[in-house]
């Protein structure tokens, strides 16, 4: 199989979500947000810090609008995001490094310092 | 396990009869509502959803020891299914029909894996089939981020605190399945019977696979 010259592959323009904003290893903070209705970031990991472990490929509807009825042009990434328990639970008992991983969309995450 | 003896004995006493005398609840009629309202607007047919049904009870933990069968023996697979757990089991021919993506977790000498789902039943059912009740219940769900070790230990499951315990909460898109290390003493062991010790339970994360737990020990 030929192999695409490189120079196809330059001043590509990607469409608005389609590169993943976060990268693994970034700092993050799962919004703490409280729309009506419902949604599937539970309630004990809003407003946590962790971080981003993997992207996970490929792009995805977002499930949380689509149940609107909403889905035209929400693909966007989800991560696999990693929460230390201690973060989430002040009293837990184990080792600290113990963690929570999860996976989150796109929308519910912000990059915090690291 | 002993499997209960139930068809071993004589039927020299009356079993109850089979019969559905509760009333229906609240989501049981409001689940036959809009199956009744979806196929008289002919979305889908009465055929359609026994299909489906078929295509359930057609998973079972089986599928899941082949995969992690697989993996143990062939280390080119593993790693695809490491890298993505839904084109691995598509090679086996277990299909993926509910457009949801498989993360695989390995278990090692310093990670043990766990899943939940917290909020419902999220569970990967093209490979295990249904989950087990407890899986489904409030205690589980709760107290398996909260206190896995505590949840492990009741199953039987001690966690030196050297090794990191993963609880992945499975929420929308993703479901998880925990590889199990391979037992010592099963060098010898071929793929079938590897497989036979796999059990659900192991691909939960909520105990190891042992020479003990197989789904053929006595």
């Amino acid at each position: 199989m030929n192999k695409p010259a490189r120079s196809l592959a330059t001043g590509i323009v990607y469409a608005l979500g389609e590169k993943p904003i976060f990268k693994p290893g970034d700092a993050i903070r799962i919004l703490d947000r409280s729309p009506i209705g419902h949604y599937r970031v539970p309630i004990y990991l809003r407003g946590k810090v962790g971080k981003v472990e993997t992207v996970i490929e490929p792009v995805a509807v977002d499930n949380e609008e689509e149940g609107f009825g909403r889905n035209a042009g929400s693909r966007r990434h989800y991560y696999r995001v990693a929460v230390p328990m201690s973060e989430i639970w002040p009293d837990y008992v184990g080792s600290p490094r113990d963690g929570l991983y999860i996976e989150v969309y796109e929308t519910w995450l912000e990059k915090i310092a690291g | 396990m002993s499997e209960h003896t139930h068809h071993d004995h004589d039927h020299d006493h009356p079993h109850a009869e089979i019969s559905h005398s509760e009333r229906p609840g609240f989501y049981d009629i409001m689940e036959t509502a809009v199956r009744e309202l979806l196929i008289e607007k002919k979305l889908f047919g009465a055929d359609e959803i026994r299909h489906q049904i078929e295509l359930l009870d057609s998973r079972t933990p089986a599928l899941g020891a082949k995969v992690v069968a697989r993996a143990w023996i062939d280390p080119a697979f593993k790693s695809r299914l490491l890298a993505n757990g839904r084109t691995a089991c598509e090679e086996l021919g277990i299909s993926f029909y509910d457009d949801t993506q498989l993360i695989v977790l390995e278990n090692t000498e310093k990670v043990h894996n766990l899943i939940v789902c917290t909020l419902c039943s999220c569970y990967p059912r093209p490979v295990l089939g249904l989950p087990p009740d407890w899986y489904k219940l409030k205690p589980y769900r709760s107290r398996a981020v909260t206190e896995p070790r505590a949840v492990l230990t009741e199953f039987g499951t001690h966690i030196p605190d050297d090794v990191e315990v993963r609880v992945s909460d499975s929420t929308a898109m993703v479901r998880y399945l925990v590889l199990p290390m391979r037992p010592k003493g099963t060098d010898s062991y071929d793929e079938e019977q590897l497989a036979a010790l796999i059990t659900r339970d192991a691909m939960i994360g909520v105990i190891p696979v042992s020479l003990q737990t197989g789904r053929t020990a006595q």
